[in-house]
Order: structure tokens, then C-alpha cells, then sequence
């Protein structure tokens, strides 16, 4: 699965970019983030406030509630500013 | 309908010109060009850096395009966006629509850029004049100028 971070996300984690293998516990894209977190501090304080994030699953806007199968390429970024 | 996203400048008149040139159905074209201020939030800002989603970006804005074309009568489009480091004073975006009467043109322009703001994966990273950067917050005004637009579903399908 490929996991893609934006803005000050990027910043925040010190990566654009990263594929990972989560778990099959990691069902949907709240478990996802909460499995991110857990994995090292930078993740966890990057993650925290979850109601400025959003999110994209293979580049269509979507929800925290949205499955995966972990075969995704999944986007987390702050709120767009573009125009 | 076609949409751009590039780091370089674009010509305002020449892509009016292209995009309406063979075209006398067209009766009315209308354009909206972002700029870069040199002021946010009663902070000075020398220049930004436009950071985007390749490939999400690309389709956002095809799908916002088609939007308009659906609700207008359309004959022509344009949305050019760049991205990378900009300074005051450059040109950040270009919205273009043209119609036979310009009601569609000026409305669709205005769909347009509203929901490229909040729809299309862009950030923006603002540099002070001292060198200290912060990132643009997202604007409430920017969703409420969206929303009123799920309302307004223009003049092709209304009635």
C-alpha cells in the first residue's frame, strides 16, 4: 500500500512518500491512520487532530469509514488552499 | 475544455485567443486570473510555493471542467494552475469560459475558480519577508463560496 503526505504533513512525518504493510486488522482508512500513528512519535503528533486531516483513496476524496483491501494508494493532507 | 497544470507563466490574451479563435458561436467569454498578494492575514509575504497532488490534481480539475460543461452551455474551457515557487505579483491561476451569451460564461467562471479552491489538491506554503514560512489555513468564506454552488446547478439542466 502506498501511503502519500502533503503540506505540512509531509513536513511533519520528514516523508512525501512510503509503502507500507499494514496489517489485515487495518480494514479501513481510520484503522489505517491509527496503525500509522502508533508506529513512531513524529507519526503520532502529525496524526492527532484528525479533523484537519483529509483524505484520498486512490485519488477520489474519501472518509475515514472507506475500506481497503491494502492494495491502495492512499493521500492524508490538511485542508486545500489552491486558486 | 481543457485543463494545465504547469510551473510556467501563461499569456492571459494568447489563451483567450486559442481557445475562442474558429469559434463564432461563442459570444462571450469571461476570465478569472489569480494573483499572489503580498499581504495574508495582515502578514507581509514576499513569495509562496505551491505544492500539489500529480495525477489527483490533473483529475480533479477534468472533473470539475465536465461539471461546468454539464451545467452550461459551454462551447469552450480553460483552467491553467501552477505550482512551485511563486513571488507578489505573479500569476498563480487562469479560469476561462466561453458561451454563446455571457449569463453561462460569467457564472461557469465563477464555478469555476470556487471549486477549484476547495476541490483541487493544492497548498500553498507562504514565505515572510524575514525568510519564516507558514502554511495557508483553508478559509470558511472559500467552502461557503463552493457550497452555494450545490444549490445553483446553472442553466442546462435548470427548469
Amino acid at each position: 500500500m502506498k501511503i502519500l503526505y502533503f503540506a505540512w504533513l509531509r513536513q511533519r512525518t520528514g516523508i512525501g512518500e512510503e509503502d507500507v504493510s499494514p496489517p489485515e486488522s487495518v480494514r479501513d482508512v481510520a484503522s489505517l491512520v491509527d496503525w500509522l500513528k502508533q508506529r513512531n512519535p513524529a507519526f503520532a503528533e502529525a496524526l492527532a487532530d484528525t479533523s484537519t486531516l483529509r483524505v484520498a483513496v486512490n485519488q477520489e476524496f474519501a472518509s475515514f469509514d472507506t475500506a481497503l483491501n491494502g492494495t491502495e494508494e492512499v493521500a492524508l493532507f490538511p485542508p486545500m488552499t489552491g486558486g | 475544455m481543457a485543463i494545465r497544470v504547469q510551473r510556467e507563466d501563461f499569456d492571459v490574451g494568447a489563451e483567450i485567443t486559442a481557445l475562442t479563435e474558429g469559434n463564432p458561436s461563442i459570444g462571450g467569454v469571461t476570465s478569472f486570473v489569480g494573483l499572489v498578494r503580498d499581504m495574508a492575514d495582515g502578514e507581509r509575504t514576499s513569495a509562496m510555493t505551491l505544492e500539489h497532488y500529480p495525477g489527483m490534481t490533473e483529475k480533479m480539475l477534468a472533473e470539475i471542467d465536465a461539471e461546468a460543461h454539464d451545467r452550461w452551455p459551454l462551447e469552450a474551457s480553460l483552467i491553467i494552475h501552477r505550482y512551485g515557487r511563486l513571488e507578489a505579483g505573479d500569476r498563480i491561476v487562469l479560469v476561462i469560459a466561453a458561451s454563446p451569451h455571457r449569463d453561462a460564461a460569467f457564472e461557469a467562471c465563477r464555478f469555476l475558480i470556487d471549486w477549484l479552491k476547495t476541490k483541487a489538491p493544492f497548498w500553498k506554503l507562504e514565505e515572510a519577508d524575514d525568510g519564516a514560512t507558514r502554511w495557508v489555513e483553508a478559509k470558511e468564506t472559500d467552502d461557503a463560496a463552493a457550497a452555494r454552488w450545490e444549490t445553483n446547478t446553472g442553466t442546462r439542466k435548470a427548469g
